[in-house]
Protein backbone atom coordinates (compact mmCIF):
# COMPACT_ATOMS: atom_id res chain seq x y z
CA UNK A 1 0.00 0.00 0.00
CA UNK A 2 1.29 3.22 -1.11
CA UNK A 3 0.22 6.47 1.02
CA UNK A 4 3.36 8.49 -0.48
CA UNK A 5 2.35 11.76 -2.20
CA UNK A 6 4.58 14.16 -3.73
CA UNK A 7 4.20 17.69 -3.92
CA UNK A 8 6.37 19.95 -5.93
CA UNK A 9 8.96 17.46 -5.99
CA UNK A 10 8.71 16.84 -2.14
CA UNK A 11 8.14 13.37 -1.18
CA UNK A 12 6.06 13.08 2.34
CA UNK A 13 5.52 9.78 3.48
CA UNK A 14 1.89 10.26 4.00
CA UNK A 15 -0.48 12.93 2.90
CA UNK A 16 -1.27 14.18 6.62
CA UNK A 17 0.47 16.87 8.42
CA UNK A 18 -1.00 19.74 11.11
CA UNK A 19 -2.30 23.18 9.83
CA UNK A 20 -0.21 26.09 11.24
CA UNK A 21 -0.90 27.98 14.33
CA UNK A 22 -2.24 24.98 15.95
CA UNK A 23 0.58 22.66 16.56
CA UNK A 24 3.73 25.50 17.13
CA UNK A 25 6.46 23.82 16.16
CA UNK A 26 5.91 19.97 17.54
CA UNK A 27 7.39 19.91 20.69
CA UNK A 28 4.05 20.34 22.90
CA UNK A 29 2.45 17.63 20.77
CA UNK A 30 5.64 15.36 20.88
CA UNK A 31 4.54 14.41 24.24
CA UNK A 32 1.62 12.47 22.37
CA UNK A 33 2.64 12.11 19.25
CA UNK A 34 5.40 10.36 17.48
CA UNK A 35 6.52 13.50 14.89
CA UNK A 36 8.79 10.63 13.21
CA UNK A 37 4.67 9.18 11.35
CA UNK A 38 4.02 12.82 9.86
CA UNK A 39 3.83 13.67 6.14
CA UNK A 40 4.99 16.85 7.06
CA UNK A 41 5.00 19.46 10.39
CA UNK A 42 3.92 22.48 9.30
CA UNK A 43 5.36 25.50 12.24
CA UNK A 44 3.12 27.91 13.51
CA UNK A 45 3.64 31.16 11.55
CA UNK A 46 6.98 32.88 11.82
CA UNK A 47 8.02 36.96 11.20
CA UNK A 48 11.34 38.73 10.70
CA UNK A 49 11.22 39.97 14.37
CA UNK A 50 9.18 39.09 17.43
CA UNK A 51 5.21 39.05 17.35
CA UNK A 52 3.19 39.70 20.66
CA UNK A 53 -0.53 38.63 19.05
CA UNK A 54 -3.69 40.44 19.95
CA UNK A 55 -5.12 40.54 23.53
CA UNK A 56 -6.53 37.73 25.51
CA UNK A 57 -9.50 36.47 25.08
CA UNK A 58 -7.94 35.23 22.05
CA UNK A 59 -10.32 32.59 21.82
CA UNK A 60 -13.82 31.04 22.67
CA UNK A 61 -16.03 28.21 21.63
CA UNK A 62 -18.81 28.38 18.87
CA UNK A 63 -21.11 25.76 17.96
CA UNK A 64 -19.11 22.76 16.29
CA UNK A 65 -16.09 24.97 16.26
CA UNK A 66 -14.38 27.90 17.76
CA UNK A 67 -13.39 31.26 16.65
CA UNK A 68 -9.22 32.35 17.49
CA UNK A 69 -7.85 35.97 17.31
CA UNK A 70 -3.80 35.15 18.34
CA UNK A 71 -2.89 37.49 16.18
CA UNK A 72 0.62 35.31 14.96
CA UNK A 73 2.38 35.73 18.15
CA UNK A 74 5.69 34.20 17.59
CA UNK A 75 9.23 34.79 18.64
CA UNK A 76 10.64 35.93 14.94
CA UNK A 77 12.75 34.16 12.72
CA UNK A 78 16.68 34.30 14.76
CA UNK A 79 15.37 32.48 17.37
CA UNK A 80 12.97 30.30 15.09
CA UNK A 81 16.10 29.05 12.79
CA UNK A 82 18.14 28.68 16.36
CA UNK A 83 15.32 27.07 18.49
CA UNK A 84 13.03 24.97 16.61
CA UNK A 85 14.43 24.01 13.17
CA UNK A 86 16.99 21.92 15.17
CA UNK A 87 14.55 20.52 16.99
CA UNK A 88 12.20 19.26 14.08
CA UNK A 89 15.32 17.82 12.54
CA UNK A 90 15.77 15.62 14.89
CA UNK A 91 12.60 13.67 13.59
CA UNK A 92 12.04 12.08 10.47
CA UNK A 93 9.31 14.21 8.47
CA UNK A 94 9.27 16.84 6.34
CA UNK A 95 9.56 21.05 7.72
CA UNK A 96 7.02 23.20 5.97
CA UNK A 97 7.67 26.59 7.59
CA UNK A 98 4.90 29.34 7.74
CA UNK A 99 5.97 32.97 7.08
CA UNK A 100 4.09 35.65 7.83
CA UNK A 101 4.82 39.99 7.99
CA UNK A 102 3.42 42.90 7.35
CA UNK A 103 4.80 44.11 4.34
CA UNK A 104 6.14 42.36 1.76
CA UNK A 105 9.58 42.74 2.60
CA UNK A 106 8.66 41.22 5.61
CA UNK A 107 8.00 38.19 4.07
CA UNK A 108 10.79 38.91 1.85
CA UNK A 109 13.06 39.12 4.64
CA UNK A 110 12.10 35.45 6.45
CA UNK A 111 11.94 33.84 3.19
CA UNK A 112 15.40 34.72 2.48
CA UNK A 113 16.47 33.67 6.35
CA UNK A 114 15.06 30.68 5.99
CA UNK A 115 17.00 29.78 1.93
CA UNK A 116 19.80 27.79 3.68
CA UNK A 117 17.37 26.24 6.35
CA UNK A 118 17.25 22.79 6.33
CA UNK A 119 13.67 23.01 5.73
CA UNK A 120 11.64 21.44 2.79
CA UNK A 121 8.54 23.88 2.03
CA UNK A 122 7.63 27.09 2.93
CA UNK A 123 4.07 27.87 3.42
CA UNK A 124 2.74 31.75 2.48
CA UNK A 125 0.32 33.28 4.96
CA UNK A 126 -1.58 35.86 3.20
CA UNK A 127 -4.74 35.11 4.81
CA UNK A 128 -4.83 35.61 8.74
CA UNK A 129 -7.85 37.08 9.53
CA UNK A 130 -6.33 38.53 12.72
CA UNK A 131 -3.94 41.21 12.40
CA UNK A 132 -4.53 44.57 10.99
CA UNK A 133 -1.11 45.08 8.49
CA UNK A 134 -0.33 42.10 6.21
CA UNK A 135 -2.07 38.92 6.59
CA UNK A 136 -5.08 38.88 4.96
CA UNK A 137 -4.58 42.51 3.26
CA UNK A 138 -2.37 40.55 0.52
CA UNK A 139 -4.80 37.42 0.26
CA UNK A 140 -8.25 39.01 -1.26
CA UNK A 141 -6.65 41.20 -3.82
CA UNK A 142 -5.86 39.25 -6.79
CA UNK A 143 -3.36 40.95 -8.03
CA UNK A 144 -1.85 41.31 -4.40
CA UNK A 145 -1.72 37.21 -4.48
CA UNK A 146 -0.06 37.39 -7.60
CA UNK A 147 2.57 39.81 -6.66
CA UNK A 148 3.54 38.55 -3.44
CA UNK A 149 3.49 35.31 -4.80
CA UNK A 150 6.26 36.19 -7.46
CA UNK A 151 8.12 38.09 -4.99
CA UNK A 152 8.16 34.90 -2.48
CA UNK A 153 9.32 32.36 -5.59
CA UNK A 154 11.87 34.58 -6.69
CA UNK A 155 13.65 34.84 -3.40
CA UNK A 156 12.68 31.37 -2.02
CA UNK A 157 15.12 28.15 -2.11
CA UNK A 158 12.43 26.08 -1.26
CA UNK A 159 9.06 24.75 -3.37
CA UNK A 160 6.87 27.36 -1.66
CA UNK A 161 2.88 26.85 -0.66
CA UNK A 162 0.92 29.82 -0.69
CA UNK A 163 -2.09 29.65 1.77
CA UNK A 164 -5.21 31.46 0.51
CA UNK A 165 -8.21 32.92 2.92
CA UNK A 166 -11.61 31.47 2.22
CA UNK A 167 -13.14 35.28 2.50
CA UNK A 168 -13.42 36.05 -0.59
CA UNK A 169 -15.66 36.08 -3.63
CA UNK A 170 -14.54 33.44 -5.63
CA UNK A 171 -11.73 30.62 -4.47
CA UNK A 172 -11.02 30.57 -7.95
CA UNK A 173 -9.71 33.49 -8.88
CA UNK A 174 -7.39 33.88 -5.71
CA UNK A 175 -5.89 30.11 -6.81
CA UNK A 176 -5.50 31.06 -10.41
CA UNK A 177 -3.47 34.19 -9.69
CA UNK A 178 -1.29 32.54 -6.59
CA UNK A 179 -0.51 30.02 -9.68
CA UNK A 180 -0.10 32.82 -11.73
CA UNK A 181 2.63 34.41 -9.58
CA UNK A 182 4.54 30.75 -9.45
CA UNK A 183 3.23 29.39 -6.51
CA UNK A 184 4.43 25.83 -6.50
CA UNK A 185 1.40 24.44 -4.04
CA UNK A 186 -1.47 26.13 -2.57
CA UNK A 187 -3.23 25.09 0.94
CA UNK A 188 -6.26 26.43 1.92
CA UNK A 189 -8.71 27.11 3.98
CA UNK A 190 -7.66 29.54 6.31
CA UNK A 191 -10.32 30.18 8.61
CA UNK A 192 -13.54 32.10 7.98
CA UNK A 193 -13.51 35.59 10.10
CA UNK A 194 -16.37 35.35 12.50
CA UNK A 195 -17.90 37.09 15.74
CA UNK A 196 -19.15 35.67 19.21
CA UNK A 197 -20.82 38.37 21.22
CA UNK A 198 -21.04 36.95 25.32
CA UNK A 199 -24.71 37.95 25.96
CA UNK A 200 -24.53 37.93 30.01
CA UNK A 201 -21.88 40.28 29.67
CA UNK A 202 -23.15 42.27 26.68
CA UNK A 203 -19.29 41.92 25.29
CA UNK A 204 -17.33 40.33 22.14
CA UNK A 205 -16.16 37.11 23.45
CA UNK A 206 -12.78 38.02 21.38
CA UNK A 207 -11.00 41.42 22.79
CA UNK A 208 -10.01 41.21 19.02
CA UNK A 209 -13.69 41.38 18.19
CA UNK A 210 -13.67 39.18 15.09
CA UNK A 211 -11.65 35.93 14.82
CA UNK A 212 -11.05 33.25 12.69
CA UNK A 213 -13.62 30.38 12.87
CA UNK A 214 -12.42 26.40 12.50
CA UNK A 215 -13.49 23.57 13.45
CA UNK A 216 -15.57 21.03 11.90
CA UNK A 217 -18.81 23.86 11.32
CA UNK A 218 -16.88 25.25 8.19
CA UNK A 219 -15.32 21.65 7.05
CA UNK A 220 -18.40 21.69 3.78
CA UNK A 221 -17.13 25.45 2.76
CA UNK A 222 -13.41 23.70 2.95
CA UNK A 223 -14.10 20.94 0.57
CA UNK A 224 -16.23 23.06 -1.30
CA UNK A 225 -13.38 25.26 -2.01
CA UNK A 226 -10.90 23.10 -2.38
CA UNK A 227 -12.86 21.31 -5.11
CA UNK A 228 -13.65 24.54 -6.38
CA UNK A 229 -9.56 25.46 -6.52
CA UNK A 230 -8.62 21.74 -7.70
CA UNK A 231 -10.46 21.96 -11.08
CA UNK A 232 -9.16 25.60 -11.39
CA UNK A 233 -5.80 25.34 -11.31
CA UNK A 234 -3.01 22.47 -12.04
CA UNK A 235 -0.80 23.01 -9.37
CA UNK A 236 -1.39 20.94 -5.73
CA UNK A 237 -3.25 21.43 -3.07
CA UNK A 238 -3.08 20.95 0.34
CA UNK A 239 -6.45 21.17 1.91
CA UNK A 240 -7.86 21.76 5.36
CA UNK A 241 -10.76 23.28 7.33
CA UNK A 242 -12.58 21.25 10.35
CA UNK A 243 -10.57 17.91 9.36
CA UNK A 244 -11.44 15.50 12.81
CA UNK A 245 -11.03 12.15 11.06
CA UNK A 246 -10.03 9.98 7.94
CA UNK A 247 -12.93 10.12 6.69
CA UNK A 248 -13.31 13.68 6.68
CA UNK A 249 -9.52 14.11 5.29
CA UNK A 250 -10.51 11.49 2.41
CA UNK A 251 -13.27 14.14 1.81
CA UNK A 252 -10.39 16.75 1.01
CA UNK A 253 -8.36 14.13 -1.07
CA UNK A 254 -11.59 12.90 -3.11
CA UNK A 255 -12.51 16.62 -4.12
CA UNK A 256 -8.70 17.25 -4.88
CA UNK A 257 -6.18 17.66 -2.27
CA UNK A 258 -2.94 15.91 -2.55
CA UNK A 259 -2.36 15.99 1.11
CA UNK A 260 -4.49 17.29 4.19
CA UNK A 261 -3.47 19.25 6.82
CA UNK A 262 -5.20 18.84 10.78
CA UNK A 263 -6.01 21.87 12.73
CA UNK A 264 -8.69 22.21 15.52
CA UNK A 265 -9.14 18.61 15.74
CA UNK A 266 -5.39 18.33 17.93
CA UNK A 267 -7.19 20.19 20.42
CA UNK A 268 -9.69 17.99 20.82
CA UNK A 269 -7.70 15.22 20.63
CA UNK A 270 -3.92 15.68 20.63
CA UNK A 271 -3.12 12.33 18.25
CA UNK A 272 -5.76 13.22 16.21
CA UNK A 273 -3.04 13.28 13.19
CA UNK A 274 -2.00 9.74 13.86
CA UNK A 275 -5.45 8.92 13.89
CA UNK A 276 -6.03 10.16 10.24
CA UNK A 277 -3.03 8.35 9.40
CA UNK A 278 -4.32 5.53 10.80
CA UNK A 279 -7.69 5.67 9.53
CA UNK A 280 -6.62 6.19 5.92
CA UNK A 281 -4.77 3.34 6.13
CA UNK A 282 -7.86 1.47 7.13
CA UNK A 283 -9.87 2.83 4.28
CA UNK A 284 -7.32 1.68 1.93
CA UNK A 285 -7.17 -1.38 2.80
CA UNK A 286 -10.79 -2.56 3.25
CA UNK A 287 -11.49 -0.75 -0.72
CA UNK A 288 -8.38 -2.45 -1.76
CA UNK A 289 -6.69 0.12 -2.78
CA UNK A 290 -3.07 0.73 -3.80
CA UNK A 291 -1.94 3.67 -4.23
CA UNK A 292 -3.61 6.85 -2.46
CA UNK A 293 -2.55 9.04 -5.67
CA UNK A 294 -5.53 7.16 -7.31
CA UNK A 295 -8.07 8.34 -4.64
CA UNK A 296 -6.85 12.34 -5.34
CA UNK A 297 -9.45 14.53 -7.02
CA UNK A 298 -11.35 10.94 -7.66
CA UNK A 299 -14.90 12.12 -7.62
CA UNK A 300 -15.71 14.84 -10.17
CA UNK B 1 6.97 12.31 33.92
CA UNK B 2 4.26 12.86 30.73
CA UNK B 3 0.77 14.13 30.27
CA UNK B 4 -1.68 11.52 29.86
CA UNK B 5 -4.95 11.65 27.85
CA UNK B 6 -7.28 9.18 29.13
CA UNK B 7 -10.51 7.89 29.13
CA UNK B 8 -10.81 7.76 33.24
CA UNK B 9 -14.33 7.01 35.29
CA UNK B 10 -16.26 8.77 37.47
CA UNK B 11 -16.03 7.70 41.35
CA UNK B 12 -17.90 9.83 42.89
CA UNK B 13 -20.31 13.40 42.03
CA UNK B 14 -22.43 15.75 44.84
CA UNK B 15 -22.64 19.37 45.08
CA UNK B 16 -21.03 21.05 47.33
CA UNK B 17 -23.25 24.00 46.94
CA UNK B 18 -25.31 26.13 44.38
CA UNK B 19 -24.14 25.32 41.53
CA UNK B 20 -20.26 24.01 43.21
CA UNK B 21 -20.11 20.54 42.39
CA UNK B 22 -17.24 17.98 43.74
CA UNK B 23 -16.00 14.99 41.73
CA UNK B 24 -13.93 12.38 42.14
CA UNK B 25 -12.33 10.30 39.47
CA UNK B 26 -10.32 6.95 39.01
CA UNK B 27 -6.81 8.42 37.39
CA UNK B 28 -3.74 6.14 38.26
CA UNK B 29 -1.81 7.61 35.78
CA UNK B 30 -2.37 11.10 36.08
CA UNK B 31 -2.65 10.88 39.72
CA UNK B 32 0.42 9.31 40.22
CA UNK B 33 2.44 12.57 39.33
CA UNK B 34 -0.21 15.26 39.72
CA UNK B 35 0.95 17.89 42.09
CA UNK B 36 -1.11 21.10 44.61
CA UNK B 37 -1.96 23.68 41.81
CA UNK B 38 -1.93 21.73 38.59
CA UNK B 39 -5.41 21.03 36.47
CA UNK B 40 -6.91 18.74 34.39
CA UNK B 41 -8.61 19.43 30.77
CA UNK B 42 -11.73 17.49 30.79
CA UNK B 43 -13.52 16.90 27.02
CA UNK B 44 -17.35 17.04 27.06
CA UNK B 45 -19.26 14.04 25.24
CA UNK B 46 -21.38 16.40 22.71
CA UNK B 47 -19.47 17.04 19.87
CA UNK B 48 -20.43 20.33 19.32
CA UNK B 49 -18.16 21.40 21.98
CA UNK B 50 -14.67 20.59 20.70
CA UNK B 51 -12.38 22.76 23.36
CA UNK B 52 -11.75 20.68 26.46
CA UNK B 53 -12.72 22.60 30.00
CA UNK B 54 -10.05 23.39 32.14
CA UNK B 55 -10.47 22.76 35.54
CA UNK B 56 -8.05 22.17 38.86
CA UNK B 57 -7.23 19.67 41.34
CA UNK B 58 -8.91 20.35 44.58
CA UNK B 59 -7.37 17.02 45.99
CA UNK B 60 -5.06 14.36 45.26
CA UNK B 61 -4.66 10.67 46.15
CA UNK B 62 -1.45 9.23 44.59
CA UNK B 63 -1.72 6.11 46.60
CA UNK B 64 -5.56 5.35 45.69
CA UNK B 65 -5.27 6.66 42.12
CA UNK B 66 -7.62 9.61 42.40
CA UNK B 67 -8.20 13.21 42.20
CA UNK B 68 -11.03 15.60 42.79
CA UNK B 69 -12.16 18.61 41.27
CA UNK B 70 -14.71 20.74 42.58
CA UNK B 71 -15.97 23.31 39.87
CA UNK B 72 -18.62 25.78 39.35
CA UNK B 73 -21.60 25.28 36.28
CA UNK B 74 -20.53 27.75 33.88
CA UNK B 75 -21.98 27.01 30.92
CA UNK B 76 -23.02 23.46 29.02
CA UNK B 77 -20.00 21.87 29.45
CA UNK B 78 -19.92 22.17 33.14
CA UNK B 79 -23.19 21.39 33.04
CA UNK B 80 -23.03 18.00 31.55
CA UNK B 81 -19.89 17.32 33.94
CA UNK B 82 -21.90 18.33 36.79
CA UNK B 83 -24.69 14.72 35.31
CA UNK B 84 -22.12 12.27 35.44
CA UNK B 85 -22.87 9.55 38.48
CA UNK B 86 -20.18 6.75 39.46
CA UNK B 87 -18.88 4.77 36.54
CA UNK B 88 -19.66 6.85 34.24
CA UNK B 89 -16.57 8.15 31.79
CA UNK B 90 -14.70 10.88 31.58
CA UNK B 91 -12.35 11.47 29.28
CA UNK B 92 -9.30 13.79 30.45
CA UNK B 93 -5.93 14.89 30.08
CA UNK B 94 -3.21 15.67 32.73
CA UNK B 95 -1.18 16.67 34.87
CA UNK B 96 -1.21 20.17 33.25
CA UNK B 97 1.25 23.39 34.36
CA UNK B 98 3.24 23.84 36.77
CA UNK B 99 1.78 23.48 40.44
CA UNK B 100 2.37 25.97 43.67
CA UNK B 101 6.05 25.92 44.62
CA UNK B 102 5.63 24.49 47.82
CA UNK B 103 9.88 24.31 48.71
CA UNK B 104 9.60 28.47 48.54
CA UNK B 105 7.48 27.86 52.00
CA UNK B 106 10.01 26.29 53.78
CA UNK B 107 10.26 28.22 56.92
CA UNK B 108 7.63 30.73 56.32
CA UNK B 109 3.92 31.60 57.55
CA UNK B 110 2.19 31.08 54.38
CA UNK B 111 -1.47 32.38 53.61
CA UNK B 112 -3.29 30.34 51.29
CA UNK B 113 -6.06 32.12 49.76
CA UNK B 114 -8.71 31.24 47.47
CA UNK B 115 -11.39 33.55 46.22
CA UNK B 116 -14.49 31.95 44.59
CA UNK B 117 -14.11 28.99 42.25
CA UNK B 118 -10.36 29.77 42.87
CA UNK B 119 -10.83 27.82 46.64
CA UNK B 120 -10.76 24.43 45.79
CA UNK B 121 -7.02 24.01 44.26
CA UNK B 122 -5.91 25.61 47.55
CA UNK B 123 -7.25 22.59 49.60
CA UNK B 124 -4.59 20.28 48.23
CA UNK B 125 -1.73 22.92 48.76
CA UNK B 126 -2.58 23.43 52.26
CA UNK B 127 -3.09 19.44 53.09
CA UNK B 128 0.42 18.92 51.53
CA UNK B 129 2.09 22.39 52.78
CA UNK B 130 3.75 21.30 55.89
CA UNK B 131 4.73 24.76 58.56
CA UNK B 132 3.21 27.55 59.87
CA UNK B 133 -0.41 28.27 57.26
CA UNK B 134 -3.32 30.21 57.59
CA UNK B 135 -6.39 29.84 55.16
CA UNK B 136 -7.98 32.83 54.07
CA UNK B 137 -11.25 32.33 51.74
CA UNK B 138 -13.53 34.57 49.92
CA UNK B 139 -17.10 33.51 49.09
CA UNK B 140 -20.40 35.60 47.80
CA UNK B 141 -22.25 34.24 50.54
CA UNK B 142 -22.60 31.68 53.54
CA UNK B 143 -22.72 28.88 51.16
CA UNK B 144 -19.10 28.14 52.13
CA UNK B 145 -17.68 24.94 50.20
CA UNK B 146 -15.15 22.93 51.34
CA UNK B 147 -15.12 24.86 54.60
CA UNK B 148 -14.81 22.42 56.75
CA UNK B 149 -12.28 20.52 55.05
CA UNK B 150 -9.53 23.32 55.47
CA UNK B 151 -10.39 23.45 58.90
CA UNK B 152 -8.65 20.17 59.64
CA UNK B 153 -5.78 21.69 58.06
CA UNK B 154 -5.17 24.99 60.19
CA UNK B 155 -6.89 28.36 60.84
CA UNK B 156 -9.44 29.74 58.53
CA UNK B 157 -10.37 33.30 58.19
CA UNK B 158 -13.73 33.95 56.02
CA UNK B 159 -15.02 37.25 54.15
CA UNK B 160 -18.27 37.15 52.15
CA UNK B 161 -19.27 39.67 49.73
CA UNK B 162 -23.02 39.80 51.49
CA UNK B 163 -21.76 39.88 54.86
CA UNK B 164 -23.55 36.70 56.06
CA UNK B 165 -20.22 34.69 57.45
CA UNK B 166 -17.36 35.96 58.60
CA UNK B 167 -16.00 39.45 57.72
CA UNK B 168 -17.82 41.05 55.27
CA UNK B 169 -15.78 42.24 51.95
CA UNK B 170 -12.83 40.04 50.27
CA UNK B 171 -10.11 38.26 51.53
CA UNK B 172 -7.93 41.48 51.96
CA UNK B 173 -10.51 42.32 54.03
CA UNK B 174 -10.48 39.64 56.01
CA UNK B 175 -6.40 39.69 56.46
CA UNK B 176 -6.49 43.46 57.74
CA UNK B 177 -9.50 43.12 60.42
CA UNK B 178 -7.92 40.03 61.94
CA UNK B 179 -4.61 41.48 61.63
CA UNK B 180 -3.04 38.20 60.20
CA UNK B 181 0.57 38.30 59.28
CA UNK B 182 2.08 35.97 57.23
CA UNK B 183 5.42 35.65 54.89
CA UNK B 184 4.64 34.17 51.47
CA UNK B 185 1.15 34.14 49.64
CA UNK B 186 -0.33 31.19 47.65
CA UNK B 187 -3.76 32.51 45.82
CA UNK B 188 -6.07 31.58 43.10
CA UNK B 189 -9.26 33.19 42.83
CA UNK B 190 -10.61 36.03 40.11
CA UNK B 191 -8.21 38.66 38.35
CA UNK B 192 -9.44 41.54 41.21
CA UNK B 193 -8.47 39.93 43.75
CA UNK B 194 -4.81 38.66 42.93
CA UNK B 195 -4.18 41.94 41.62
CA UNK B 196 -5.14 43.41 45.20
CA UNK B 197 -3.07 40.24 46.75
CA UNK B 198 -0.20 41.72 44.36
CA UNK B 199 -0.11 45.26 45.33
CA UNK B 200 -0.62 43.79 49.21
CA UNK B 201 2.59 41.68 49.11
CA UNK B 202 4.33 44.15 47.66
CA UNK B 203 3.63 46.65 50.08
CA UNK B 204 3.96 44.47 52.97
CA UNK B 205 7.53 42.74 51.31
CA UNK B 206 5.95 39.17 51.37
CA UNK B 207 6.71 36.76 48.49
CA UNK B 208 3.56 35.98 46.51
CA UNK B 209 2.46 33.16 43.93
CA UNK B 210 -0.50 33.95 41.69
CA UNK B 211 -2.81 31.21 40.15
CA UNK B 212 -4.18 32.89 37.07
CA UNK B 213 -6.82 31.95 34.11
CA UNK B 214 -7.80 32.13 31.26
CA UNK B 215 -9.87 31.28 27.84
CA UNK B 216 -7.36 27.87 26.69
CA UNK B 217 -7.71 25.49 23.78
CA UNK B 218 -5.10 23.18 23.50
CA UNK B 219 -3.70 23.28 27.53
CA UNK B 220 -0.44 22.26 26.74
CA UNK B 221 1.22 25.16 25.50
CA UNK B 222 0.78 25.20 21.87
CA UNK B 223 -1.99 27.45 20.81
CA UNK B 224 -0.70 30.49 22.43
CA UNK B 225 -4.52 31.00 23.62
CA UNK B 226 -3.90 31.39 27.11
CA UNK B 227 -1.31 34.11 27.58
CA UNK B 228 -0.69 36.59 30.18
CA UNK B 229 1.26 39.67 29.82
CA UNK B 230 5.37 39.05 31.95
CA UNK B 231 7.13 42.08 33.09
CA UNK B 232 10.14 40.87 31.01
CA UNK B 233 11.00 39.42 27.59
CA UNK B 234 9.67 34.98 28.29
CA UNK B 235 12.24 32.71 27.37
CA UNK B 236 10.01 30.86 25.34
CA UNK B 237 7.73 33.43 23.19
CA UNK B 238 10.45 36.51 23.52
CA UNK B 239 8.04 38.93 23.63
CA UNK B 240 6.21 39.73 27.28
CA UNK B 241 3.46 36.65 27.26
CA UNK B 242 3.94 33.32 28.94
CA UNK B 243 1.86 30.48 28.68
CA UNK B 244 -0.78 30.35 31.81
CA UNK B 245 -1.08 26.45 30.55
CA UNK B 246 2.18 25.52 30.19
CA UNK B 247 4.66 28.04 32.01
CA UNK B 248 1.81 28.45 34.57
CA UNK B 249 -1.24 29.01 36.09
CA UNK B 250 1.14 29.75 38.81
CA UNK B 251 3.65 32.69 38.17
CA UNK B 252 5.34 34.51 40.84
CA UNK B 253 3.60 37.72 41.04
CA UNK B 254 6.42 40.37 40.23
CA UNK B 255 6.49 38.13 36.88
CA UNK B 256 3.25 38.78 35.49
CA UNK B 257 1.39 41.98 34.61
CA UNK B 258 -2.35 41.79 35.84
Amino acid sequence: MNMKVNLAGVEFKNPVMEASGTFGSGAEYSEFVDLNRLGAVVTKGVANVPWPGNPTPRIAETYGGMINAIGLQNPGIDVFTKRDIPFLKQYDTKIIVNVCGKTTEDYLEVVERLGDEPVDMLEINISCPNVKEGGIAFGQDPKAVEAITRACKAHAKQPIIMKLSPNVTDITVMAKAAEAGGADVISLINTLTGMKIDVNRRTFALANKTGGLSGPAIKPVAVRMVYQAANAVSVPIIGMGGIQNSDDALEFILAGASAVAIGTANFHNPYATVDVIDGIAKYMEKYGIDDINTLIGAVK
Amino acid sequence: MAKVKETASVISQEMLAEGIYSMWIHTEAIASQAVPGQFIDLYTKDGSKLLPRPISLCEIDREGGRLRIVYRVAGAGTEEFSHYQAGDPVDILGPLGNGFPLEEAEGKRVFLIGGGIGVPPMLETAKQLKGEKQMILGYRDSQMFLKNEFEACGPVAVATEDGSAGTRGNVLDAIRSQGLEGDLIFACGPTPMLRALKAYAAEKGMECFLSLEEKMACGIGACLACVCQSKEVDDHSHVHNKRICKDGPVFRAEEVEL
